[in-house]
C-alpha cells in the first residue's frame, strides 16, 4: 500500500487547500462588508463567520469523503493533508464555532460589538488549519504567525480596559519572544539538514550524521519545541497564561483555551513523532525533552491552582496541567501515545469549552462577577446549570465514568508501556492534587450559602453547554466511535 | 583570518543572546522589549542566509524574506498593543506591567 501521495500540478494542489482556500477568501469578504457597514454589523459578520466555519466544516468533510487516507502532500512539499489533520481541523473549527456563538451575547452587553472580533477569530482559525496542516518549516512559521498575531489582538480586544490591554502587551511580548526561539530553531534544523521540508529533514535525520550535524540537530528541535511549548502553555513557557486568562474578555479566553492550543499540539506531534520518528529501545533526545516539560506543566498545574480566587485564572492553571497529560501520551512516542494525545484533546476542547460557558453564565444585575466565591449556592438557584458544572469539574479531575477519566487513562497506558513507569505516577498523584481544588468548587456550589441568583443565560450558550454535557456524561457509553477516529488519525502518521 | 560559516553562526548567536537578554533584563521601556525582539529575529536571519550561502541552495533566503515580512507585521501589532495599552495606563515602564500577578 502506498504510504505517501505526492500531487505535482498547482490545481490540484488547490483542491488540497480548499478549506483554507474558502476561509481566506470567506474572511476578507466578511471584513469588507464590516468595513462598509460599520460598528453596527457585528451580529451579521458573527452569523457570517459562523456560517463561513460550518462551510469550511463540510469541505474538509467533502476532502475526507474523497478518500483521503494516506499523506497527501501538495505544493511542493509544502502542504499535507492526511486523516490526522483533517481530524484536528475538526476538532479546531468546532472550537472557533462555539467561540463565536458565545461571545456575540456577551459583546453586545459589554458594548464591545465590534465586527474585528468573528472577523479576528476567523483569521486566526485559517492560521491554526495551516499549522496542523504544514510540512515544511516556511508553512509551518506563517501558520503559526498568522494565528499568533490575530490572537494578540484579539488579547487586547477590549481596548479601554486596562487588563485587556495589559494581558494583549504581554502575550504579545512572551508570544513574540516564542517565535524568535521557534524560528532560530528553525533556522538550525535547515542549516544542518539543508531542507525544510519535513519529508526530506525526517531523511537526513534517520541517516548517518557527522558528531556536530547531530549537535545542530538536537539544539534545532529544542528550540523549536521551545516555541511550541509557549503556544501550549506548558511550563516553563506558561508565564503568560494565567494573566491572559485573567484579563481578556471571556469569549476570548474561551477560544484561546481550546483551538490554539490543539493546533500548537498537533504542531508538536509532527514535529516530533513525524520528524524523529521513535524505534523500538532507542530513546530519542526529544522524548527526555517531552517528558521533563509533562512532569513540570502536571505538578505546576495541580500546585498553583490551589490558592486561586479567580476562575478564570485557576482555569489557566488547570489548562497548563492538562497540557503536562496530554504530552503524557506524546512521551511514548508510539502510535498509541499519539491516539491517546488526540483523544485527550476532543475530551479536553468539550470539556473546557462547557467550563467557559458556565463562566460566561456567571453575571449579576450589576455585571459580570469571575470569583470562585461568587459560585456559592449555585445549586439552590439553578439545580442543571450547578449540576452540570460539578460535572465538568468532575471530569477534568479525571473521574470515572466521566470522559476525562478516559482522556488520563488512554494517554498513560502508552507511557507505561514505553516504560515510563515514574511519569505515569506523578501524572496520578498531580492528578489527585488538583482533585482538591475542583472538589472545592463542587463544595462551594453545594454547601456554600447561596449569593443570588444568576441572570438567565440566551439559547445559544445552553445549547453548547447542552452539546458538551451529554459529551462528558455520556462518552462511556459510545466510546468506541471517538477511539476509532483517534487510532485512524493517529495511524495515519505512522 | 578566514571568515567561514562558523563566524557568521557565532556573530548570530550573539546578537540572539542580547537579544533575548534585553527582553528579560530590561527593566525601562517596552519600546526596548520590541527592539530586543526585531534583533532576535535579525539574527535568525543572519543564520538564514549564512546556512543559505555555505549550502548553495536558495530555501534559506527565501525563509528570511518570510521572516523580514512576519516581522514587520509584528512590529506593527505590537505598537499598536502598546498605544492602546499607553492610553490606559498613561506610561510604557516595564516595572508598571503589573496589575495582574504573574
Amino acid at each position: 500500500m502506498e504510504t505517501i501521495k505526492v500531487i505535482d500540478s498547482l490545481h490540484a494542489s488547490l483542491d488540497l487547500a480548499l478549506p483554507e482556500v474558502i476561509m481566506a477568501l470567506g474572511a476578507m469578504a466578511l471584513m469588507m462588508y464590516g468595513v462598509f457597514r460599520g460598528e453596527k454589523s457585528f451580529s451579521a459578520v458573527s452569523w457570517g463567520a459562523f456560517g463561513l466555519i460550518v462551510v469550511t466544516g463540510l469541505s474538509v468533510m467533502d476532502l475526507a469523503a474523497n478518500d483521503i487516507t494516506v499523506r497527501t502532500i501538495g505544493f511542493s512539499g509544502a502542504f499535507v493533508v492526511e486523516p490526522f489533520s483533517i481530524f484536528l481541523k475538526y476538532l479546531i473549527l468546532a472550537g472557533s464555532g462555539a467561540a463565536v456563538l458565545m461571545a456575540m451575547d456577551f459583546m453586545k452587553r459589554e458594548k464591545l460589538a465590534r465586527f474585528e472580533y468573528p472577523v479576528l477569530v476567523v483569521l486566526a482559525t485559517l492560521g491554526m488549519m495551516i499549522m496542523v496542516s504544514a510540512n515544511d518549516l516556511i508553512s509551518l512559521y506563517m501558520g503559526l504567525e498568522l494565528q499568533s498575531l490575530a490572537l494578540y489582538v484579539l488579547a487586547a480586544f477590549n481596548r479601554d480596559s486596562l487588563r485587556s490591554t495589559e494581558s494583549g502587551l504581554k502575550y504579545f511580548v512572551l508570544g513574540a519572544v516564542s517565535s524568535g526561539l521557534l524560528l532560530y530553531g528553525c533556522s538550525l534544523l535547515y542549516g544542518f539538514t539543508g531542507t525544510t521540508n519535513f519529508d526530506a529533514l525526517a531523511k537526513v535525520a534517520a541517516g548517518d550524521l557527522s558528531g556536530s550535524a547531530q549537535m545542530g540537530l538536537i539544539f534545532g528541535i529544542t528550540f523549536l519545541l521551545a516555541g511550541l511549548a509557549f503556544k501550549i502553555s506548558a511550563v516553563p513557557f506558561h508565564m503568560w497564561t494565567p494573566d491572559v486568562y485573567e484579563g481578556s474578555p471571556t469569549p476570548v479566553v474561551a477560544f484561546f483555551a481550546a483551538a490554539p492550543k490543539i493546533a500548537a499540539m498537533g504542531l508538536f506531534i509532527r514535529v516530533t513523532v513525524g520528524l524523529f520518528p521513535v524505534s523500538e529501545g532507542v530513546e530519542q533526545p526529544w522524548q527526555q525533552i517531552v517528558v521533563f516539560v509533562a512532569i513540570a506543566s502536571m505538578v505546576l498545574g495541580a500546585f498553583a491552582a490551589i490558592g486561586q480566587t479567580n476562575i478564570k485564572r485557576l482555569m489557566a492553571y488547570s489548562s497548563i496541567g492538562h497540557m503536562g497529560y496530554a504530552l503524557v501520551g506524546l512521551s511514548a512516542g508510539t502510535k498509541e501515545g499519539v491516539d491517546g494525545v488526540l483523544l485527550y484533546m476532543l475530551i479536553y476542547l468539550f470539556t473546557v469549552t462547557g467550563v467557559f460557558v458556565c463562566i460566561l453564565a456567571m453575571r449579576r444585575k450589576e455585571g459580570m462577577v469571575e470569583h470562585i466565591s461568587d459560585l456559592a449556592g449555585m445549586s439552590q438557584n439553578h439545580k442543571i446549570g450547578a449540576f452540570v458544572l460539578s460535572m465538568l469539574f468532575f471530569s477534568l479531575a479525571g473521574i470515572p465514568p466521566l470522559a476525562g477519566f478516559w482522556g488520563k487513562l488512554f494517554v498513560f497506558l502508552p507511557a507505561i508501556q514505553a516504560g515510563y513507569i515514574l511519569l505515569v505516577v506523578i501524572g496520578a498523584l498531580a492528578s489527585v492534587v488538583s482533585a482538591f481544588y475542583y472538589l472545592r468548587i463542587v463544595k462551594i456550589i453545594y454547601f456554600d450559602e447561596p449569593e443570588g441568583a444568576f441572570q438567565p443565560q440566551p439559547m445559544a450558550l445552553r445549547l453548547i453547554l447542552a452539546v458538551s454535557a451529554i459529551f462528558t456524561l455520556g462518552l462511556t457509553l459510545f466510546l468506541q466511535v471517538p477511539r476509532e477516529w483517534t487510532s485512524f488519525a493517529a495511524g495515519s502518521l505512522f | 583570518m578566514e571568515i567561514g560559516l562558523s563566524q557568521y553562526l557565532i556573530v548570530a548567536a550573539i546578537l540572539f543572546t542580547i537579544g533575548i537578554f534585553g527582553i528579560f533584563l530590561n527593566r525601562k521601556n517596552i519600546i526596548v522589549i520590541l527592539m530586543s525582539v526585531e534583533l532576535m529575529l535579525l539574527a535568525v536571519n543572519i543564520n538564514l542566509v549564512a546556512f543559505s550561502s555555505f549550502l548553495g541552495n536558495l530555501i534559506g533566503q527565501v525563509f528570511a524574506m518570510f521572516v523580514l515580512t512576519v516581522a514587520a507585521a509584528e512590529a506593527a501589532i505590537g505598537l499598536a498593543i502598546l498605544v492602546v495599552y499607553f492610553r490606559n495606563r498613561g506610561n510604557i515602564d516595564v516595572e508598571d506591567v503589573n496589575l495582574m500577578k504573574g
